[in-house]
Parts: structure tokens; sequence; C-alpha cells
């Protein structure tokens, strides 16, 4: 797999299907829907308990917004995927191209989705920083090396963003 | 084939009507007045308003240094140095105060903070 700018987007070719796949199950990764500790990491309160009303506000009025804010970008990741559509049985490489005005919808819904694995799988810092383990040996491994190719993709993306 | 051009007109009649009333009202009566008018009373006491609060960014081991810089920058304005001392602060203290004023603006960047998925929480100083 290789990354780099292409006129006006990012594109990532040589994209073998293994990874193809990770990034196919960006959005239902970000989806903390039935994840209590996930949902608890993306809508984390704006202040300590005893300011009750400040978040019972909040609940009220912010965490609505940011759902929308959140179901905003996967959705444009989601669109930006469907390049990726009817490839899956050539097992061929592919190419994906990120338009550079969705770098932000990328930068989001990929942080998303690495925060509500993290928060399912309630990976230590250790494992956060274990970038070699294998991803074959169990669906948590498999998660993990999702969190650190996330990552990887996020760190492109903001290199991208701090050269233009 | 559509009734919605219909409808529209409907409104835009009714809406004329509602104009001229308005302003026959406004030619011939006088201004309404209210007899015992309901004051609504202040939810935030004086007090309340004036105590400074801070916004602090709390760390977790997921988002990514460079990312947290990024945020900081954009969200406070912050130069790359100040960005990245604070992000330094918040890995390697667990927590950074980020910004410290009046309780409506702190609301608002723990607001956008938590739009870009940091721990972020409102605190009053003192």
């Amino acid at each position: 797999m290789e990354i780099c700018r292409h006129g006006d987007a990012l594109e990532i070719f040589d994209l073998d299907p293994f990874l193809a796949e990770l990034l196919r199950q960006i959005p239902a990764s970000a989806n903390p829907e039935g994840t209590p500790a996930a949902e608890q990491r993306l809508f984390s309160p704006p202040a300590d308990a005893s300011e009750k009303e400040m978040r019972a506000e909040w609940k009220l009025y912010v965490e609505p917004e940011l759902r929308r804010l959140f179901r905003s970008a996967t959705e444009t990741v989601a669109a930006d995927l469907a390049q990726l559509n009817g490839k899956e049985k050539t097992f061929a490489n592919c190419t994906l191209r990120i338009p550079k005005e969705h770098a932000d919808a990328w930068l989001s819904a990929l942080n998303q989705a690495r925060l509500a694995i993290a928060a399912k799988y309630d990976f230590t810092d250790g494992e956060l920083g274990d970038h070699y383990r294998s991803p074959i040996g169990s669906r948590r491994d498999l998660s993990l090396f999702q969190v650190n190719f996330y990552g990887f993709l996020q760190e492109f993306i903001l290199q991208e963003l701090e050269v233009r | 084939m559509s009734r919605r051009p219909h409808c529209e007109g409907v409104a835009i009649a009714r809406s004329e009507q509602a104009v001229s009333s308005l302003r026959v009202l406004d030619e011939t009566a006088t201004p309404p007045t209210v007899e015992n008018p309901a004051i609504e009373k202040e939810t935030r006491g004086k007090e309340e308003l004036d105590v400074p609060w801070q916004v602090v960014v709390h760390n977790d081991p997921v988002n990514l240094m460079t990312y947290v810089t990024m945020v900081f920058q954009r969200v406070f304005g912050y130069p790359r140095e100040k960005a990245e001392r604070h992000m330094l602060e918040v890995h390697h203290k667990g927590r950074s105060i980020l910004w410290s004023g009046l309780r409506e603006r702190a609301e608002l960047y723990v607001q956008q903070l938590h739009g870009y998925l940091l721990l972020a929480t409102i605190e009053k100083i003192g």
C-alpha cells in the first residue's frame, strides 16, 4: 500500500484486499451503538458529577449536535469508500481517492472508530504502543491492528494538512 | 400534477391577510399593556457569573499527539509551540488547563473540543 498526494486529493493505491476491507469497516466501527463503553467515550460528560444541571443540559442540547456532527463525517467517509465497492471478489489491489475537502471528515471518522474500538476492547497503554503485533492471533489482535492502521492514516492526513 | 403550488397560493393569501390585519391594528389600536407583567428570574446568580471557569483537557491513550496539537491550534488559535506544550502537559501530567474565563465561553470551547473527540471538561476555579 502506498499513499501520496495527487493534485487536490490524497490517494491510497496498491491497496490489498485485507486493508481495503479494514477501510470499509470504518463507518461500522465508528458506530458506538450497543457498546456502552464506546458510547461513554464518544459522548463523555462536560463536567464532573457535581455539575448535575450542566450535564443534563449538555445531554439535551449538545449531545444531539455532536451525534449529527459525527454522523455527517462517517457518511462522507462511507461515500468515499463506495469507490471500493464491487472489488471485494477480485482480490486485486485497488486505489482510493480522498478529496482534500474531505480530510476533516476522515480525521473525525478515523478518530471515532479508533476510540470506539479501543473502548470496546479496553486496550492497555502497552497494547496501544505495540505496533508490531500480528493481526492474525485473535479478534482482539485484529482490532488492535485496526486501531493502529487507522492511526497511521490519521498521521498521514495530518501531515498533508500541515504541508498545505 | 403537483398540489404544492395551490397550497403555496393559500399560504401567501393568508399571510397577506395577516399582514393587512396587523396594519389595521397598528393604525387604530393603542399599544397593549400588561397589568401584572411576569418577570423572569435570573437562573444564574451574579456571584456564579463572576466565578472564573477553566477548560481542562484530560489524557487519553488513543488520541494522537499530532492530532491533539492540531486541535489546540484550531480551537484556541494557539501557535504551534504553545499547543505542543499543552499537549505534552496532557500527556505527561494527565491534564492541562487550556483556557480560563467566563463560563459561556468556556462551555463553547468544551463543546468544540468534544466535537474533536478530546476528553475535555469545564471546572470552576477555586
